[in-house]
């Protein structure tokens, strides 16, 4: 099977450039994840970054093709020849297909990802009813993988600024749970023209998450909350 | 991180409201149009010689000028990075809506 990958060492690469591999493959190799640990024995330079092998823990990201998702739930059948492999698009690169994440992250810890809740707790612990457990599916699946915030044109723009659509899915897991007693902060935090109010419902987040999971509606419902507390 | 400069919400808003009013006159005009089954220059005199149709007239233009300005601001919050660039960009945008909105009134009231 015929790549073409990404490979920058900034350390010694004055410039990036793409690297053609043409490598045979296993039949046991049936995901990207496969080919590129396949690829990792033949040329071990080749860096990128990977942990569970099964989509949860977010570490595999990158840009397949053109498009993000995550090489160990891609299944290679699907993929065109010569496969593409780039990083994540508008992060800085560590080395190949590794990006440096910290502002994404830095992003993600600016909307308080942990419950707050000051009242004394039960002897227990704090129950919800089926109900208001249900208002968290669709949130909490949110593996932290970076491939909806980089597809993001607003997040390309102003990462600084922006929360972006991962960051925001979960300020609105936080917003969503009825264990939490910090709403009104939540919406002021992110009552700014840069940080939320920067998507204009582009969708490319929704297109690319692996989980399948939506940002634009949870960003959708954040902006009602916060237009409903100011008419 | 600075946060809290809290027009967001309210531009957005007003970013829907106004697309709203400019549907409506879209509309209304596109309306006048087939009752007359066409406009000629006497029709169209005598929509433009009543006062409630010139308000209505202003409110769409005040509606696409502010419209026009939320949407400027949001492309150069994009791309005028520098800060004091920014800022002379949407003064800059503010003095032509504003103008917009004299000639308007001048337009709309200057023949009465
Ligand atoms: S919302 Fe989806 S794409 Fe975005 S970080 Fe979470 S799992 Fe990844
Ligand atoms: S819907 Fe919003 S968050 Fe999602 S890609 Fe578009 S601008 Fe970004
Ligand atoms: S290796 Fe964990 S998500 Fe792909």
């Amino acid at each position: 099977m015929r790549f073409r990958i990404y490979r920058y060492d900034p350390e010694q690469d004055a410039k990036p450039r793409l690297q053609e591999y043409d490598i045979a493959l296993d039949p046991h190799d049936r995901m990207l994840l496969d080919a590129l640990i396949r690829l990792k024995s033949v040329d071990d330079s080749l860096s990128f970054r990977r942990s569970c092998r099964e989509g949860v823990c977010g570490s595999d990201a990158m840009n397949i093709n053109g498009r993000n998702g995550l090489a160990c739930t891609t299944n290679l059948k699907t993929l065109a020849e010569p496969v593409e492999l780039r990083p994540l698009p508008g992060l800085p690169v560590v080395r190949d297909l590794i990006v440096d994440m910290s502002q994404f992250f830095k992003q993600y810890h600016s909307i308080k990802p942990y419950l707050v809740n000051d009242e004394p707790p039960p002897e227990r612990e704090r129950l919800q009813s089926p109900g208001e457990r249900e208002r968290l599916d669709g949130l909490y699946e949110c593996i932290l993988c970076a491939c909806c915030s980089t597809a993001c044109p607003s997040f390309w723009w102003n990462p600084d600024k922006f929360v972006g659509p991962a960051g925001l899915l979960n300020a609105y897991r936080f917003i969503a749970d009825s264990r939490d007693r910090d709403l009104n902060d939540r919406l002021d935090n992110l009552e700014d023209p840069y940080r939320l109010f920067r998507c204009h419902s582009i969708m490319n987040c929704v297109d690319v998450c692996p989980k399948g999971l939506n940002p634009t509606r949870a960003i959708g419902n954040i902006k009602t909350m916060i237009v409903k507390r100011a008419v | 991180m600075a946060v809290g400069a809290h027009y967001g919400a309210r531009d957005w808003l007003a970013q829907r409201v106004t697309a709203v009013v400019m549907t409506l006159y879209t509309l209304l005009i596109g309306l006048i149009v087939l009752w007359h089954g066409g406009l000629d220059y006497a029709s169209w005199k005598a929509m433009f010689a009543s006062t409630a149709f010139r308000v209505v007239s202003f409110l769409f233009m005040a509606s696409l000028l502010f419209h026009a300005w939320v949407g400027m601001r949001n492309i150069l919050m994009d791309y005028a990075k520098p800060t004091s660039l920014r800022l002379s960009l949407q003064v800059a945008v503010v003095c032509v809506l504003v103008a917009y909105a004299g000639w308007t009134v001048q337009v709309l009231w200057g023949h009465a």
